[in-house]
């Protein structure tokens, strides 16, 4: 007797059905890959390198060719250096054809000529080298025939710069450079207060606003829209709006604070070292208020109403229907908005840079990337930086994996 | 709670502490339209608090409450116990209006709030009722004015001169007698600083990121909501942890390989990586809403003898045709708000989108009043996008989530 087992191997539909998805996928899988996952690599790669941002450019000899007279002589210069002040260029060579017209004489190492191939061979040159190299030469035609022919063979230069990102120099400094100094403590400590009290501070005041618009009244709509505003709008724009309301000289917040007696100096709001951590938390909670409110108001209106019913039937107050059936019913979706919230709010860059650049106590592991990187010009340390976040997002993304995923059904 | 939960009590106290609410809300008003002194004053804040709770506790007619609250509003602002001080010197009519807004903004809600209080002890359900309606209107107050004022500040002050603006920087009223010289921030940004053509970048660019987007994710997320096959589970998992890359982690590389191609100051550089970053948010919008479709519509065209690329083309995507729409529009919004990349790539003020041509108006060289008209002019044509397609914005924020 047979079993009745579902056939082991796969049918002929189910083989060309997979190769169909892999055939959609292909497509954004190379993409992402290209400019995702190589990026992350490159990052790994580029921490191990002591690499400035001058470091970018490539590095080559670079020779300059010009026919000069003296008295009635005529010869040619060959002006020969190294573009970096700091790296050496090994093998470096290069070699002119010299026009017919033209007759090199007393051809000196390191240069040398075969028939009409002007070889000179340098060898390693050292940062910074510069010399010219003179040779006479005797003119067989008017002056600015030959300077036009001699000049248009240009030489042809060989010898490549050692480029720091593909060499076999590897340091430990930008990790040693970022964990040492005294600034990684007040990095962490202003990334940990900005991503969890932006976080919780997000998701409490959305649900404020959420339980403002769960009832139906004429402008309820209209106030969704509103309330979603801050996070609709650009942030470049509702950045430098923050910063010119709360400006200390000129700005409206701090005159209708002394105006009405509240203090007597007008507070540096974004300058100072307290408050600025601080206005740029609030900033955070105020721009991303209306993504948890959103998520919640979806969430609350799903909410059966029966339960609300036999809740009023058996004598429920108002507060106590919220704090036993809605805020049960709630804690799923808080957990999910917590979670991934806070990986965005750590994630978060262009907030803080705009606002206060990462100065007063304000710098986040973020801004310290684009610090390190640009602003005191070290690539290698930035991406050491960048290394440490994407190191604390893989913890985080176990975390979310492990709770999100199984919400979100994936 | 128990001594609170006595109708007098709950009234006194809900007056006072509304008082208090609305006679700061009031003077912040007048400040922020006129530029006149104005603050609420605490004494006078709780004694007119007192009477009004004790009024609309006792007055059992919704209109003549209204009316009385009105009357002794006004009546409150002259006397010197007024609730709001406004500065020296302004004339009287000035306290009138101030006056009104004071008693429209106490008695109408207050009689709301107190409704069906009696002076008597409370049941727990009246008295939080109460309570409640106090706290919402406390929210929508405070809700309203956290959201409109920084927009408003922002266009206000597009709207004012650099003398007015250092006189009083609290005085938003609008001199209209000056005409057209009233956007004049507006029309230097656009002859004297390129605003026109950053406008055309930023839209080009934003049009161009979402098609490619779309092009790429639509067959990614049909395959891994629809189809079987090995590592379907892995994939689908990938795609959230892809996008939870921190940008600031690849734009280093981005840069650093951009800098040694010539890519970078080219808005062509810039179209190629912005899709990118959006390719893994509509993937995983995309996803859901093909799982949500109903798989027997599909299976009845395959059943036909549709192909399944025929099956995507004529069934899924008009049935997903809303989706689509609320994905588009979101990566517009993402690509035109987009500020980081385009400030590290580009260099060349004839390239910069948008974004990047306001933040060159943060100097201390450019008044004030060109940043803000640059920030207005970046935010209205998402605002204005938003709000005649909000059902589907609203949507699409939804599904997509939770990226920052």
């Amino acid at each position: 007797m047979t079993s009745n087992t579902p056939p082991t191997s796969k049918g002929a539909l189910a083989k060309r059905e997979a190769r169909l998805a892999w055939g959609l996928l292909t497509p954004t899988i190379t993409i992402v890959s290209l400019v995702i996952l190589l990026p992350l690599l490159a990052i790994f790669w580029i921490s191990f390198k002591p690499i400035g941002l001058a470091d970018l450019r490539t590095i080559t000899p670079v020779v300059k060719e010009s026919l000069r007279k003296k008295g009635d002589d005529y010869r040619i210069e060959y002006r020969v250096r190294n573009s970096s002040q700091s790296k050496p260029i090994e093998n470096v060579s290069f070699t002119d054809i010299i026009p017919n017209d033209l007759t090199l004489s007393n051809v000196t190492e390191p240069c040398a000529l075969a028939g009409n191939v002007l070889t000179c061979t340098f060898g390693t040159m050292d940062p910074g080298y510069s010399e010219r190299l003179r040779f006479p030469v005797l003119l067989n035609t008017d002056k600015d025939t030959a300077e036009s022919i001699s000049e248009g063979s240009k030489p042809v230069v060989v010898g490549k710069g050692d480029s720091v990102l593909t060499n076999s120099e590897f340091t430990l400094d930008n990790f040693r450079r970022i964990f040492d100094s005294k600034e990684f403590a007040s990095v962490l400590w202003a990334t940990v207060f900005y991503t969890v009290v932006g976080t919780i501070g997000a998701l409490v005041v959305g649900l404020f606003a959420a339980l403002l618009l769960n009832r139906s009244f004429k402008g309820q709509g209209i106030l969704r829209g509103l309330y979603l505003f801050p996070y609709v709008s650009p942030i470049i724009a509702v950045a430098f709006t923050w910063v010119t309301l709360f400006d200390p000289f000129s700005g409206s917040f701090n005159v209708l604070l002394l105006q009405m007696g509240v203090t007597e100096q007008p507070i540096n709001f974004f300058g100072q070292k307290p408050q600025a951590l601080l206005m740029v938390t609030v900033f955070e909670i105020w721009r991303y208020f209306p993504l948890s409110f959103l998520f919640i108001l979806a969430r609350m209106q799903s909410i059966d109403t029966d339960m609300y019913e036999a809740a009023d039937m058996d004598g429920a107050s108002p507060f106590q229907k919220f704090w036993y059936l809605s805020v049960p019913q709630l804690l799923g979706i808080l957990s999910v908005l917590f979670l991934l919230r806070f990986i965005w709010t750590f994630n978060k860059f262009d907030d803080i840079f705009l606002l206060t650049g990462g100065n007063a106590g304000t710098r986040t592991l973020t801004v310290n990337v684009y610090e390190q990187a640009f602003a005191i010009s070290n690539i290698g340390a930035g991406a050491a930086v960048a290394v440490v976040i994407f190191a604390v997002l893989l913890c985080f993304s176990v975390l979310f994996l492990k709770y999100v995923s199984r919400e979100e059904g994936l | 709670m128990n001594a609170l939960r006595h109708g007098l009590v709950t009234s006194l106290l809900l007056g006072v502490l509304w008082l208090m609410v609305v006679a700061t809300t009031v003077a912040v008003v007048i400040s922020f339209t006129t530029g006149d002194a104005a603050r609420p004053a605490l004494l006078g804040c709780v004694v007119m608090g007192l009477v009004a709770g004790l009024l609309t506790l006792f007055i059992n007619h919704k209109v003549a409450a209204w009316v009385i609250g009105l009357a002794l509003a006004i009546a409150f602002v002259y006397s010197p116990l007024s609730p709001i001080v406004l500065a020296e010197g302004l004339e009287s009519s000035r306290k009138l209006i101030a006056g009104i807004l004071l008693g429209v903004s106490t008695a109408i809600p207050l009689e709301y709030m107190l409704r069906g209080l009696g002076p008597g002890k409370l049941t727990r359900h009246v008295f939080e009722e109460a309570v409640i309606r106090f706290l919402l209107g406390v929210g929508y107050i405070f809700f309203t004015a956290i959201v409109l004022v920084p927009f408003y500040v922002m266009v206000m002050t597009s709207l004012k001169s650099q003398q007015a603006l250092l006189k009083n920087p609290l005085d938003f009223s609008i001199d209209f007698t000056q005409g057209t010289a009233l956007f004049r921030s507006y029309f230097e940004l656009f002859t004297q600083f390129n605003f026109g053509q950053y406008l055309w970048t930023s839209f080009y660019v934003s049009v161009l990121t979402v098609v490619i987007t779309l092009l790429f994710s639509v067959p990614g997320a049909y395959a891994v909501a629809r189809l079987e096959f090995r590592g379907r589970a892995a994939f689908s998992r990938s795609i959230l942890l892809i996008y939870m890359v921190p940008l600031i982690v690849l734009a280093l590389p981005i840069y650093i390989v951009y800098s040694m191609t010539g890519l970078r100051n080219t808005v062509s550089g810039l179209i190629l990586i912005y899709p990118v970053t959006t390719i893994p948010v509509a993937l995983y919008m995309l996803q859901g809403y093909f799982r949500g479709l109903p798989e027997e519509v599909e299976e009845a065209g395959l059943m036909d003898g549709l192909s399944r690329l025929k099956v995507i083309w004529k069934i899924t995507l008009p049935l997903a045709l809303p989706a689509l729409v609320s994905v588009s529009l979101y990566i517009f919004m993402i690509a035109w708000n987009e500020f980081l990349l385009a400030f590290m790539l580009l260099d060349d003020p004839n390239k910069f989108t948008l974004t990047r041509g306001v933040s060159m108006l943060n100097s201390s060289e450019i008044p004030r009043q060109h940043l803000m008209a640059g920030s207005v002019i970046a935010t209205v044509p998402v605002m204005v996008l938003f709000l005649t397609l909000e059902r589907f914005m609203t949507r699409g924020l939804t599904a997509g989530s939770v990226k920052g």
